[in-house]
C-alpha cells in the first residue's frame, strides 16, 4: 500500500530543528504544496499531486518536495504555509483561492522565499500567481455535449456560483449552442465542494428532468458515474474521469500543472526565476481535454481537434459577441470580446442557462 | 417529459436519499433505547462504508461486501461499548472520538482502494440498467437495501413494542437500577443494542460506497451520521416519526434540486438551506402538540451502569 | 473475569492527577506502535507531534490562536450541558457571531473611532447569543429539542454566511470571488506578542475561565443552573425558573461562541470568508467533555486539542505522514485520555468469583 513509499523521505528530516540550517548547495532545492482537500483520485487536488510528482520525477534528486492535505482555507491556511516555509522550504506552491492573504503575509515574511498561488490576484515580488482558461476546453465540451444531446439540454452539477465556475456554464452553452442554437443548461448548485450524495441526488433530478447530457463542477466523480448508471453522455472535470464511466464519459476538461511547476522550480534552482501572472489556455497546455470515449464518432472528433486549434490560435475567441444575459439584454454587442478581467470577473449567466445566481 | 414520471423520479429519489438516514437512525435509536448515547454514527458509517468497498472490490461480492460493512460498523461499535460500557467512560465524549478516530481510520484503510471504479448495486441486479426505459429504470433503482431500510420502522417497532426483548431493552433504557434488581443483564442488553446501531450504521456507510455513489472517497458520508443522529431526537425515539423524518429530510433535499433545476428565482444559498430550515418548522409544529411532550427521551440515556457489590 | 472495574467510595485525589499522566504514557506508547506499523520511526514522530509544536515561541503562540475559539466554544458548550441543555450547534453560534461582528467591521471600520473594536466583538457575542436564542425559544415555547434546532440553524448560518460573502457583503475589488473586504486595522483585535498572531482574543478566552468557574460554582444563578441539569423535578419543585435557565445557558452559551468567530473574523482571518470555521463548534463539544465540564479542566483540554492539532500538521510538514494516519492517531489518542479518566472514580480489582 503507499504508505509503505514514504518512510526514506521522512529520514533526511530528523530533527525539527535541521531545518532552520541553511541551505548548501548539495542539499536539494526544497518545494511545500499546500492543498485544500485530500488528495484522493480525482479532483483538483490530486491534478496538483500530479504536479507534485511530475516536479520528482523530472528534477531527481535536486529537489525535495512536501505537501500538506486538506488544509481549511481560514486560519489555519497561514500557520501551515508559514511552517513549510520555516521547515526550510524555498518554494511553497498554495493550491487554492482561499490562501490568497494568507499566503501574501507568509511571502512578507519570507522574502527569500518563492511562493506561487494558484488562480489568485494578490502578487509580490516572491509572490507569483497562475491559473487555467478552464472555460477553453469548457467550450469544447459544449460542442460535444450539443451534438451528442437529442433533447438539447444539458444538466450541470455546479458547487457555488463563483465567477471560475460561471464562466465554465457561459462557455459550454456558447460551444453547444455553436452545434445547437436550441440548447440549454440546467444548472443545480450543491452549496459544497464535496459531497458525493448531493451531487448524486442533483444528477439524477437533472436526468428526470429531461438533461441527457451530464457535468460538473465539483470536486467528486458522483455526476459522472451517475451518467454511467443512467446511460446519459457525460464529461468529467480536473482529471480523466473515463474509468468512472466507461461507456458514457466523452472527454473531461483537464487541469495539466506538471509542465508549469517544472519550468517554475526549474527556474527557482537556476536564479530565473521572477514573479508574473500566468493565466494559460489550450495553448498553454495547461488545461485540455482529456482522452476521448472510443465510442465517439470520427467526425465529432474532427469538428473538436479543428475548433482546439482554432483556439489555439486565437481564431476563435469564447467570449466574443454578441452575447446576451438571461435577461435578453445585450452584455457584449457583435466583434468585440470579453477583456480578462471582465471574464475573471464574470457573475452573470447566459440566454439559455437556467438557473439562479 | 409526463408529469406522472417526473413524480415517479422524485419518489424513488427521496426513498434513495432517505435509505442511510433509516439505516443508521434506526440503528441509533435501538441503542438510544437501552440508554446509550453513541455519538459515533458518523465515524461508525465511514469506517463501514470504507470496509464494505474494500471487501466488494477484493472479492467482487457485493453481498459480502455488505455483511464486512455492518461487520465493521459493529466493531467500532465494541470498542465504544468497551469504553463506555465496561470501563464506563463518558459517552458523549467517546462518541466524538468515536466519530473523529473513523474518520482518520476509514481514510487510512481506504487509502489504497481509492479510485477503483466499481459498478453500483442497481447495475449489479440489473445487467440493463443503462439502457433501459426511463420509468422501468427508476424501478430497477429500488434495491434490496433500501427494501431493508424501509421495512426497518415496521421491524424496529414490533420489536420494541411487540416483544419480549423489546420491553426487557426499553425496561434498561428507562431505568437500568429497575432492570437490574429484576435480573436483567443491563450490560448484556446495551451490548447487544450498540452492536445493532453499529451493524446498522456499517450498513447506511456501504449505502453510500456501494449503492447510491458507488465509490470509496475520504469523508464520503459529509455529516450524514450528524443527520440521522438529529433525527433520533426528532422522533421523540418513536419509530413512526423517526422513519417520517428520515423521509421528509430526503424530501426537502432532493425537492430542493428539482427546485434548482426548474430555475426558480431564488438564491442556491437559500435553497441549501430548505432541507435544515423545513425539519426545524416540522419539529416545531410537531412538538406543540402537548401530548407528544410526554414522550421524553429514554431516563437513562447517556448515564453509566455499574452493578454495584 | 478475575478482572474487574469497581467504583471507588469517592474519586481518587491521586488519580485526578495521575490520569492524565497516565493517558499520555498509553497514548505515546499506542501512537508510537502505530507509527511503527505504518513505517515511521516512533520516537521522531511522537516527538514531532508532542514537542516540537511547543518548542519555540512562535509555535506557543500559535497555540494559544489555535486553543482560543476551541476553549471559547467549550465553556459555552459545557454552561449548557451543566443546564441539561444539549448545545451542539455552536458551529452555526459562532458563524453567525463572525456576521453580525463581521457587518460592525465592514459599516464602520476605518473610521478611526475608538469603540469600534469593541461593538465589533459586543455584535459578535450578541449575534451568536442570539442565533442561539432560537433554539432556546423554540424549546421554552414549542417544546422543541434544542439538540435538533441547535444543529439544523447550524447548517442555515453557514449558507446565510456563504448568501452575503456571495452576495451583498462581496468585495467590490475582489472579481466577484466570495470573500469581504479585509477589516480596517481599526476593527482588527491587537497582537500580543509581536510578530505573532496570538491576539486579544485569547486574553477574552482565557478570562472567560474564571468567570465561568464563579458563575458555575459560586452564585445562586449557577446552582439553579446546575440544579435543573441535574435533578429537573427537585428544582421544579423548588420553584426555579426552568424557562429562564433555558435561555440564560442556551444565549450565554451562544454568546461565548459569537465571540469566538468574531476573533476569528476580527483576529487570524481579517475578513468575511465562506466559511470561518474548521469545525471548532464540533470540537467544542469533546473539549468539554475532556475537560469535564469544568471551565479549568476544559482549558486544559483546549489547549491539549490544539496541540493535536497543530502536531498532526507537523507530521504532515516535516515528515509527510499522510492526513488519513494523523486523524487516526489523533482518535487514539482521545480514546486513552478518555479510559484513563475511567480511574479516577474506579479501580480494578483481582476477583476470584463474581458475587452479585
Amino acid at each position: 500500500m503507499s504508505l509503505h513509499r514514504r518512510p526514506l523521505l521522512a529520514l533526511p528530516a530528523l530533527l525539527g530543528a535541521a531545518a532552520l540550517r541553511p541551505a548548501r548547495a548539495a542539499d536539494p532545492f526544497r518545494v511545500g504544496f499546500v492543498y485544500v482537500s485530500p488528495i484522493g483520485d480525482a479532483g483538483w487536488t490530486f491534478q496538483h499531486e500530479l504536479g507534485r510528482r511530475a516536479v520528482e520525477a523530472a528534477l531527481g534528486p535536486a529537489v525535495k518536495t512536501a505537501y500538506v492535505e486538506n488544509v481549511p482555507e481560514g486560519a489555519d491556511a497561514e500557520r501551515v504555509i508559514r511552517r513549510l516555509a520555516q521547515d526550510g522550504n524555498q518554494m511553497v506552491f498554495a493550491t487554492s483561492f482561499g490562501y490568497m492573504n494568507p499566503v501574501e503575509k507568509v511571502a512578507r515574511a519570507f522574502p527569500k522565499a518563492k511562493f506561487e498561488h494558484a488562480t489568485g490576484y494578490k502578487r509580490a515580488a516572491n509572490l507569483a500567481t497562475y491559473s487555467g482558461r478552464y472555460y477553453e476546453p469548457r467550450y469544447l465540451t459544449g460542442i460535444i455535449a450539443g451534438r451528442l444531446s437529442k433533447s438539447g439540454t444539458i444538466g450541470y452539477v455546479a458547487a457555488f456560483p463563483i465567477p471560475e465556475v460561471i464562466q465554465g456554464i457561459n462557455a459550454m452553452l456558447l460551444g453547444a449552442r455553436s452545434v445547437n442554437p436550441k440548447a440549454v443548461i440546467k444548472v443545480v448548485f450543491t452549496s459544497s465542494w464535496f459531497d458525493p450524495g448531493k451531487e448524486r441526488a442533483a444528477a439524477d433530478t437533472l436526468v428526470a428532468q429531461g438533461a441527457d447530457y451530464l457535468t460538473q463542477h465539483t470536486d467528486s466523480t458522483a455526476v459522472v458515474q451517475a451518467a454511467e448508471e443512467k446511460g446519459v453522455w457525460c464529461s468529467g472535470y480536473d482529471s480523466d474521469m473515463l474509468k468512472y464511466a466507461p461507456k458514457t464519459h466523452t472527454t473531461a476538461v483537464e487541469m495539466h500543472w506538471d509542465d508549469y511547476y517544472i519550468d517554475r522550480v526549474r527556474k527557482a534552482i537556476d536564479g530565473g526565476w521572477t514573479s508574473g501572472d500566468v493565466w494559460g489556455g489550450l495553448a498553454s497546455g495547461m488545461v485540455k481535454l482529456s482522452r476521448f470515449n472510443p465510442a465517439l464518432p470520427a467526425p465529432l472528433l474532427a469538428e473538436v481537434a479543428a475548433q482546439t486549434e482554432a483556439i489555439k490560435s486565437g481564431r476563435l475567441v469564447v467570449f466574443s459577441g454578441p452575447l446576451r444575459d438571461q435577461s435578453g439584454a445585450v452584455k457584449l454587442p457583435e466583434g468585440k470580446a470579453l477583456t480578462d478581467p471582465e471574464i475573471l470577473s464574470m457573475n452573470w449567466f447566459l440566454e439559455g442557462v437556467q438557473g439562479k445566481l | 417529459m409526463p408529469d406522472g414520471f417526473v413524480l415517479l423520479a422524485l419518489l424513488v429519489a427521496t426513498l434513495r436519499a432517505a435509505a442511510p438516514l433509516l439505516l443508521a437512525g434506526f440503528g441509533e435509536l435501538v441503542a438510544e433505547r437501552s440508554g446509550v448515547l453513541n455519538l459515533g454514527v458518523e465515524g461508525m458509517m465511514l469506517v463501514g462504508a470504507a470496509a464494505g468497498f474494500i471487501a466488494t472490490v477484493a472479492t467482487g461480492q457485493v453481498l459480502l461486501g455488505l455483511m464486512v460493512a455492518a461487520l465493521a460498523g459493529m466493531l467500532m461499535a465494541l470498542l465504544f461499548g468497551l469504553l463506555t460500557l465496561t470501563l464506563g467512560a463518558n459517552q458523549v465524549a467517546c462518541g466524538l472520538a468515536l466519530t473523529i478516530f473513523g474518520t482518520g481510520l476509514s481514510a487510512l484503510i481506504g487509502l489504497p482502494w481509492q479510485g477503483t471504479p466499481i459498478p453500483g448495486l442497481a447495475s449489479v441486479i440489473w445487467p440493463g440498467l443503462d439502457a433501459a426505459g426511463p420509468v422501468a429504470q427508476q424501478l430497477m433503482l429500488l434495491d434490496p437495501l433500501l427494501g431493508l431500510a424501509l421495512l426497518l420502522p415496521v421491524l424496529v417497532g414490533f420489536f420494541l413494542y411487540r416483544t419480549r426483548s423489546g420491553l426487557i431493552l426499553r425496561a434498561v433504557g428507562e431505568s437500568h437500577e429497575v432492570a437490574h434488581a429484576l435480573g436483567y443483564g443491563v450490560l448484556r442488553v446495551r451490548y447487544a443494542a450498540v452492536l445493532f446501531g453499529g451493524a446498522m450504521a456499517g450498513l447506511a456507510g456501504a449505502y453510500l460506497s456501494l449503492v447510491y455513489t458507488p465509490m470509496w472517497t475520504e469523508n464520503m458520508v459529509a455529516g450524514r451520521g450528524w443527520i440521522a443522529l438529529a433525527l433520533v431526537v426528532f422522533s421523540a425515539w418513536k419509530p413512526v416519526w423517526l422513519a417520517i423524518g428520515a423521509l421528509f429530510f430526503g424530501f426537502v433535499t432532493i425537492a430542493q434540486f428539482q427546485a434548482g433545476a426548474l430555475g426558480l428565482d431564488v438564491s442556491p444559498h437559500l435553497l441549501s438551506m430548505l432541507p435544515y430550515l423545513a425539519t426545524v418548522v416540522v419539529l416545531v409544529l410537531i412538538s406543540r402538540d402537548e401530548t407528544r411532550r410526554k414522550l421524553n427521551a429514554p431516563a437513562a440515556l447517556g448515564k453509566p451502569f455499574t452493578a454495584a457489590g | 473475569m478475575p478482572l474487574r472495574l469497581e467504583a471507588r467510595p469517592e474519586p481518587s485525589r491521586a488519580m485526578l492527577w495521575l490520569s492524565p499522566v497516565l493517558a499520555a504514557v498509553l497514548a505515546a506508547a499506542g501512537g508510537g506502535l502505530v507509527f511503527a506499523a505504518l513505517g515511521y520511526d516512533p520516537l521522531l514522530a511522537l516527538r514531532t507531534l508532542f514537542i516540537d509544536p511547543l518548542a519555540t515561541l512562535d509555535g506557543l503562540t500559535e497555540l494559544g490562536l489555535k486553543a482560543t475559539p476551541l476553549l471559547l466554544c467549550a465553556i459555552g458548550i459545557a454552561i449548557a450541558v451543566q443546564a441539561g441543555l444539549w448545545n451542539i450547534g455552536a458551529e452555526g453560534q459562532l458563524t453567525m457571531g463572525a456576521i453580525a461582528g463581521g457587518g460592525i467591521a465592514l459599516a464602520f471600520g476605518g473610521g478611526g473611532h475608538w469603540w469600534i473594536l469593541p461593538a465589533t466583538l459586543l455584535a459578535g457575542a450578541a449575534g451568536g447569543a442570539a442565533w442561539a436564542a432560537i433554539p432556546a425559544l423554540l424549546k421554552t415555547r414549542f417544546h422543541a429539542h434544542e439538540i435538533l434546532t441547535t444543529l439544523m440553524l447550524s447548517y442555515v448560518a453557514v449558507q446565510i454566511l456563504g448568501w452575503l460573502v456571495h452576495g451583498p457583503w462581496i468585495d467590490p475589488e475582489g472579481f466577484n470571488f466570495p470573500q469581504s473586504r479585509m477589516f480596517e486595522p481599526d476593527a482588527l483585535l491587537p497582537v500580543l506578542v509581536e510578530g505573532s498572531r496570538l491576539h486579544a482574543g485569547a486574553l477574552l478566552a482565557l478570562l472567560a475561565v474564571p468567570l465561568a468557574w464563579l458563575l458555575l460554582a459560586r452564585t445562586a444563578a449557577g446552582f439553579r443552573l446546575r440544579t435543573i441539569g441535574l435533578a429537573p423535578r427537585a428544582a421544579r419543585y423548588a420553584g426555579f425558573p426552568e424557562r429562564g435557565s433555558v435561555w440564560f445557558a442556551l444565549c450565554l452559551s451562544g454568546a461565548l461562541a459569537g465571540l469566538a468567530g468574531v476573533g476569528e473574523a476580527a483576529g487570524p482571518v481579517g475578513q468575511l470568508q465562506p466559511v470561518m470555521s474548521p469545525g471548532y463548534g464540533f470540537a467544542g463539544i469533546i473539549v468539554a467533555f475532556l475537560g469535564r465540564l469544568q471551565p479549568f479542566g476544559i482549558l486544559a483540554a483546549a489547549l491539549l486539542m490544539a496541540l493535536i492539532y497543530l502536531g498532526g500538521e507537523q507530521l504532515q510538514v516535516s515528515m509527510q505522514l499522510p492526513l488519513a494516519a494523523t486523524g487516526t492517531i489523533q482518535g487514539m489518542l482521545l480514546f486513552f485520555l478518555l479510559a484513563s479518566d475511567v480511574f479516577i472514580d474506579h479501580r480494578l480489582v483481582w476477583m476470584a468469583r463474581r458475587h452479585a
